[in-house]
């Protein structure tokens, strides 16, 4: 192998071909053919696509109400579950963190991990068990249950993300030296004061890291708004049924753009605060 | 000693199993330079803890001028920390680490900034304030450190081993300016060390640790000219400790006995003194140290000051035949197994 100490170039080529052909083709390619695909419009007649570059299906997005209701609706769901989650992840992370001991952190790390090893569809299909008219939930509720609906749809996305969130925050507590919560309570700082002052400005980085999961995930979903969400649009079921029954491609391709492009305004708003590292 | 700052009484800790302290009892005096002094693992810095409110005592009381404050929360405790890692907030100018003590105390806002930067002049940072933490040297964030705590006024500052990062020529510049800042605010500074030397440079007292519990406290020159047990006599400087049949025969007397390498005099020839041999020599700049094997089986240690001598006349000492001599006044009689007394 004394070509590839000689010749450092080649070495780096070997190392990453597989990589970057990997990266170029099968992934930049397909957002490349979504991007494109969706300045082109269907044969209404045919059903064939035609490729010709036009505006119509961004018009159609923009001006139709139904759409713009469904593309905030999205953001909305998105929006709630990166709060329940950073609200539920923040003293679960902090527990783990700061306060088990070393011993039960292990375990803690491992409870937290174990939902991801299960199913998706398993899990969104219990929740549907949990959520039944005169289900658990129901009965927990005294019959008020939230039943199938947008409720349901934001409770158990946020069921399903909620690991996403509490990874990044716990990482982000463990760097931080228990030096600092001591030094705050030592100059006359209550708890209270303690987390608003020196814990919550120092893991915002962590908090935005564990948002770009939770929040591009719930973005993108289908399946749980179809198992719990009863009659509940998503962009995802605008996407997956301009695939399907309605065979309009190039319809899907510019509704799925919206979350690339959210996506990429959120990443763009966040980087200042160095949450990019923290991924 | 006038009215005590802080006094612990019969304080213990345990950790599971472990008792990290094992029943202390102290009294500091008000604007005292107080250290503690011990190796790690001894418990000067568990009690250090339990002073500032950290960690709660298994059993026993901390009282602060008087107060029981041993339940207390660290926010409700006139003490201040400077700890050994600093512990500055990374997210905050130099400035508004130091103002966050003023701030949570809400001192207004114009008063606040004016005890801060006069805080910064006095450990010599004036015109640091804008900075990070990060921006600083590890003897600047120490101060910033030391100037956020003392810009509180607490009745005592607690310092954790706040040296140990720093190297040595800083470390013995700091020393300096602790004790002078220390005569200077004149509150008490309670000082948690490793290092012998630190400690007898700086304190007024020094309480040395001994696996939990103090082995002896008294001045520098106490604990480092009378120790009072083997532990304190080994850990506070180097020490020659004679026992059983090697004191026997040096002394004429049973005990356990110990002398400072510097009070012995190496005699290459003469007829008085206890006859060994020179096993090593070693040479540190201003002084050497011989290691001699006295015929009676012991191994000492001689540090002579290196007056004269040149480092070629030194290697040819190694293997010769001297006379050790020294003054009875600089035996020390220890008595052995304190602990178990």
């Amino acid at each position: 192998m004394t070509v590839f100490h000689r010749h450092p170039r080649l070495r780096l080529a070997a190392l990453l071909s597989a990589p970057l052909l990997w990266l170029v083709v099968a992934y930049l390619g397909a957002l490349a053919v979504l991007l494109v695909s969706a300045f082109w419009t269907v044969n209404g007649f045919t059903g064939e696509v035609v490729r010709e570059f036009t505006l119509a299906n961004f018009r159609t997005i923009v001006t139709e109400e139904v759409y713009r209701n469904v593309a905030l609706r999205s953001l909305g769901v998105a929006a709630s579950v990166t709060v329940i989650c950073a609200v539920l992840a923040l003293p679960m992370a902090f527990f783990m963190a700061k306060v088990a001991s070393p011993r039960s952190r292990h375990w803690l790390v491992i409870a937290i991990l174990t939902p991801l090893w299960a199913s998706y569809l398993v899990k969104a299909y219990a929740w549907r068990v949990l959520l039944a008219n005169d289900g658990p939930i129901d009965w927990l509720f005294l019959g008020h249950g939230p039943g199938y609906g947008l409720t349901a749809t934001i409770i158990v996305l946020s069921y399903l993300w909620l690991p996403y969130m509490i990874l990044p925050i716990y990482a982000g507590l463990e760097r931080m030296p228990t030096s600092l919560l001591e030094a705050s309570g030592d100059l006359g700082a209550r708890p209270g004061r303690t987390f608003r002052t020196v814990v919550l400005p120092l893991i915002v980085p962590s908090l935005f890291a564990g948002s770009i999961f939770t929040f591009s995930l719930s973005l993108g979903d289908y399946i749980t708004v179809q198992i719990v969400g009863g009659k509940t649009q998503l962009l995802g079921n605008l996407v997956y049924a301009n695939i399907g029954a309605a065979n309009n491609l190039p319809f899907a391709a510019a509704i799925a753009t919206i979350p690339v492009l959210v996506m990429v305004i959120y990443l763009v708003a966040v980087r200042r605060s160095g949450a990019l590292e923290e991924l | 000693m006038s009215d005590a700052a802080i006094k612990l009484i019969g304080l213990k800790k345990s950790f599971g199993a472990v008792e990290a302290v094992a029943g202390i009892d102290l009294e500091i005096a008000d604007g005292e330079f107080f250290s503690m002094l011990g190796p790690s693992g001894s418990g000067k810095t568990t009690v250090l803890r339990m002073i500032a409110g950290f960690e709660l005592p298994t059993a026993g009381r901390v009282e602060l001028s008087g107060r029981d404050v041993t339940r207390l929360a660290p926010f409700e405790r006139d003490v201040n920390t400077v700890f050994q890692d600093y512990a500055l907030f990374p997210h905050l100018s130099v400035i508004e680490n130091v103002e966050y003590g003023l701030k949570v105390r809400k001192v207004p806002r114009r008063q606040r900034r004016e005890r801060a930067e006069e805080a910064l002049a006095s450990v010599r940072l004036d015109g640091f304030g804008q900075r990070r933490p990060r921006e600083m040297s590890g003897g600047q964030r120490q101060r910033v450190a030391l100037a956020r705590a003392l810009v509180n006024r607490p009745k005592v500052l607690l310092l954790d081993e706040p040296l140990g990062a720093l190297d040595l020529k800083l470390r013995e510049q700091m020393q300096v300016e602790l004790k002078q800042i220390q005569r200077d605010v004149g509150i008490t500074f309670v000082f948690v060390t490793h290092d012998q030397d630190e400690a007898l440079t700086m304190s007024d007292r020094v309480a040395v640790f001994d696996d939990g519990r103090v082995a002896q406290v008294g001045t520098p020159e106490e604990v480092y000219e009378r120790p009072g047990t083997p532990f304190v006599a080994g850990f506070v400087g180097t020490s020659n400790l004679l026992t059983g049949e090697a004191a026997r025969s040096v002394f004429g007397r049973d005990g356990a006995y110990a002398v400072r390498p510097e009070k012995l005099t190496l005699e290459v020839d003469g007829e008085a003194g206890v006859p060994g041999t020179v096993a090593e020599v070693i040479y540190a700049g201003p002084v050497t140290r011989f290691v001699v094997d006295l015929d009676a089986g012991a191994r000492m240690t001689v540090v002579e000051q290196n007056r004269r001598t040149g480092t070629a006349a030194l290697g040819e000492m190694r293997g010769k035949r001297v006379r050790l001599t020294w003054h009875e006044e600089h035996v020390i009689s220890v008595k052995e197994n304190a602990d178990a007394a």
